[in-house]
């Protein structure tokens, strides 16, 4: 199968970034209070090592790991924690989540971390991985699993070859475009660190064909670090180019299994954001305590990507932005395929907030009234994942799970390509969402209910070879005594 | 015509054999079997049979109704009522009560004395411990059966809300 089969599907859809990349990264306003919900990363939340009324510097860690997949978080400023409480948050969709409010006493007093290490290649790789977890260092590309882990699981032999993807398919979200713009070094500088972790024998940056600057830019640093295993490859701007398992195989020509991760066929992906911020943590000492976020839409005054601490409240960026304009309608964080609608702007900025769009309806026309599937078969052609979404949309209703498993529902990526193209205008991928962890609950229940069954039969067989032996041996103790009268 | 019609005569005699090759060994699954991978296996004993399979065998000779399983619920009564082939109906009350959501029991690990009793009832093997020393219920696979709480004596095991999986 060649790359261009693997990358079947996918669309060619409008970018909208022109908006938000005419300016440089600028820093956003500081607030008064920093909130910091301690679920944040994928995994288990954080353990607070702070109380309330504690002071604490910048860069000071708040929170350690729990143990298992978990990461640690850093205070973004000075100043006094003043609560550890459920609060909204923009990954629980505003439900509260438990968090640390920290107010910032403006004075930015740093922690003194751990000492930046100048030359990473001095220590070993499993001290890197270790030290990369202490920097709090998760994906930045939108699901915010702990580097460290991912690291961790991804080790093997002769060491995975490393993937950085710098593939920003998605609509609007322009943050790892202009880093890779301006801070083409930083990405070069954690691709070295990362390759020095893992034992890697090669590295490359992936980069869609549609943003020349920003590859420019990236040919430099990469000519001027002159590391021969870093190359670029140039890849073509189709949502969803950039999702993990899609650009592994525009890249390498190779599929992941369905069931399996890329580090089983020997690759590892992470973000070029997240590189960026490995090199700030070991060479600055400045742990992963804010991130480029694009802000754009037709529904604020000034789009552009602002370098933004994490606990930011939504509500001073969009400030920043010079304010919503009279056309703002929608809220959403992510992009305009797969980000999520949110109810109000008092939500705190976390480690996977990538964009924000305060969308008008001119940026999103609002969703016509769904009607029956006529199964033209359009969702199955743009699916990336090669499945038949129609298929899964029939064995949707009523709930049939052993026909949506073996349709692979668990292996839609929820990128939205269906939606778009379907006719009927059937909100299908926000229907595979709701089901999939519903599919999940019920496979789960499926392999604990036959290990119940293997306990239960090995019991009972276990009970009556136990009675069998012990009739047994009754019956050899009775019979030397009841033979001499016999 | 003579060509065709050998030809027909081969084709048929070749499916022929196909199909006995792949027909052969053929692994029976029975009615039961069947019945039985649709229960929960929580073993419970609400149904009043003596565990899943049992109730699967009853049902399968017709000697029990589709609606005796409680921690199944709706869900596994509609499933028996497509496979059986009879109308659909809600568990039956005398059976005792659908449970909301997945629990499991957990040994108050101060209060046990150590007397084996619970690990004796556990049918899934999922209660560790020794005489005389703490018992303590293996989360991950008990399958909520309550079947461990009367025999204690010092009333020390309580239903707690399952954990959630993390995937």
């Amino acid at each position: 199968m060649t790359a261009r089969e693997l990358l079947a599907g996918g669309l060619r859809i409008e970018a909208h970034k022109q908006r938000s990349t005419k300016a440089p990264i600028r820093a956003a306003s500081l607030t008064e209070r920093y909130v910091i919900p301690l679920d944040q990363h994928s995994g288990l939340p954080a353990v607070p090592l702070v109380k309330p009324s504690d002071r604490v510097r910048m860069w000071q860690p708040i929170a350690q790991p729990a143990p298992g997949i978990s990461a640690w978080l850093h205070s973004p400023v000075s100043g006094e924690v003043i609560a550890i409480e459920p609060r909204p948050a923009p990954h629980r969709l505003g439900a509260p989540t438990l968090s640390i409010v920290i107010a910032n006493d403006g004075r930015d007093r740093r922690f003194e971390n751990a000492a930046a290490i100048v030359s990473f290649e001095q220590i070993s790789p499993n001290e890197a991985c270790e030290h990369i977890a202490r920097g709090g260092i998760v994906g930045l590309g939108g699901a915010a699993f702990p580097t460290a882990n991912k690291l961790e699981s991804s080790l093997c032999e002769n060491g995975p070859q490393l993937l950085l993807n710098g593939a920003e398919c998605e609509p609007y979200i322009s943050c790892d475009e202009v880093l890779m713009r301006e801070r083409a070094e930083d990405i070069v500088f954690g691709a070295r660190a990362l390759l020095h972790a893992l034992c890697s024998p090669n590295c490359t940056i992936a980069i869609e064909d549609d943003v020349p600057e920003a590859q420019a830019a990236l040919r430099q640093a990469v000519d001027k670090a002159a590391d021969p295993r870093i190359r670029i490859k140039v890849v073509p701007a189709i949502y969803p180019a950039g999702g993990e398992r899609q650009l592994i195989a525009t890249v390498f020509d190779a599929e992941v299994p369905h069931d399996g991760l890329p580090a089983d066929i020997g690759v590892v992906c992470q973000n070029v954001g997240t590189a960026a911020a490995i090199a700030r943590w070991i060479r600055d000492g400045q742990p992963l305590v804010s991130r480029i976020v694009t802000v754009t839409g037709d529904g604020v005054s000034e789009a552009g990507n602002w370098e933004t601490r994490i606990g930011t409240p939504f509500s001073s960026l969009i400030a920043d932005c010079g304010g919503y304009t009279e056309r703002m309608s929608r809220l959403i964080m992510g992009g305009s395929m797969m980000g999520t609608s949110l109810a109000h702007d008092d939500l705190p900025v976390v480690k996977a907030t990538n964009c924000i769009i305060a969308a008008s309806a001119l940026d999103l026309q609002p969703r016509g009234l769904e009607m029956p599937c006529i199964r033209c078969g359009n969702c199955s052609q743009v699916c990336p994942a090669f499945l038949l979404p129609q298929q899964l949309h029939w064995y949707l209703q009523p709930f049939d799970s052993d026909q949506l498993a073996r349709h692979g529902l668990l292996d839609c990526i929820e990128c939205g390509c269906c939606d778009y193209v379907c006719p009927s205008q059937i909100p299908l991928a926000e229907r595979f969402r709701e089901a999939k962890p519903l599919l999940a609950r019920e496979l789960d229940a499926h392999l604990s209910a036959d290990a119940a069954r293997a306990r239960f039969v090995a019991r009972n067989e276990r009970l009556a070879r136990l009675e069998a032996e012990h009739r047994a041996k009754l019956a050899q103790k009775r019979r030397p005594k009841n033979e001499p009268t016999s | 015509m003579i060509t065709a019609l050998v030809t027909i005569i081969i084709l048929a005699a070749l499916a022929g054999v196909a199909t006995v090759a792949t027909a052969g060994a053929p692994k029976e699954i029975s009615l039961a079997d069947r019945i039985d991978a649709l229960l929960p296996q929580t073993q419970c004993r609400r149904c009043t049979f003596a565990g899943c399979r049992p109730y699967a065998e009853a049902i399968a000779q017709g000697a029990a109704d589709i609606n005796q399983c409680p921690p199944g619920g709706e869900r596994t009564a509609k499933a028996l009522a497509r496979l059986m082939g009879v109308p659909p109906k809600p568990v039956g009350k005398e059976f005792g009560v659908v449970p909301d959501s997945p629990a499991v029991a957990f040994i108050e690990e101060d209060a046990c004395i150590g007397c084996t009793k619970c690990i004796q009832a556990c049918p899934v093997d999922a209660i560790v411990g020794a005489s005389r020393h703490m018992h303590t219920v293996i989360a991950a696979d008990c399958t909520g059966c309550e079947l461990c709480i009367p025999p204690c004596p010092v009333d020390c095991i309580v239903m707690r809300p399952a954990p959630a999986v993390v995937r």
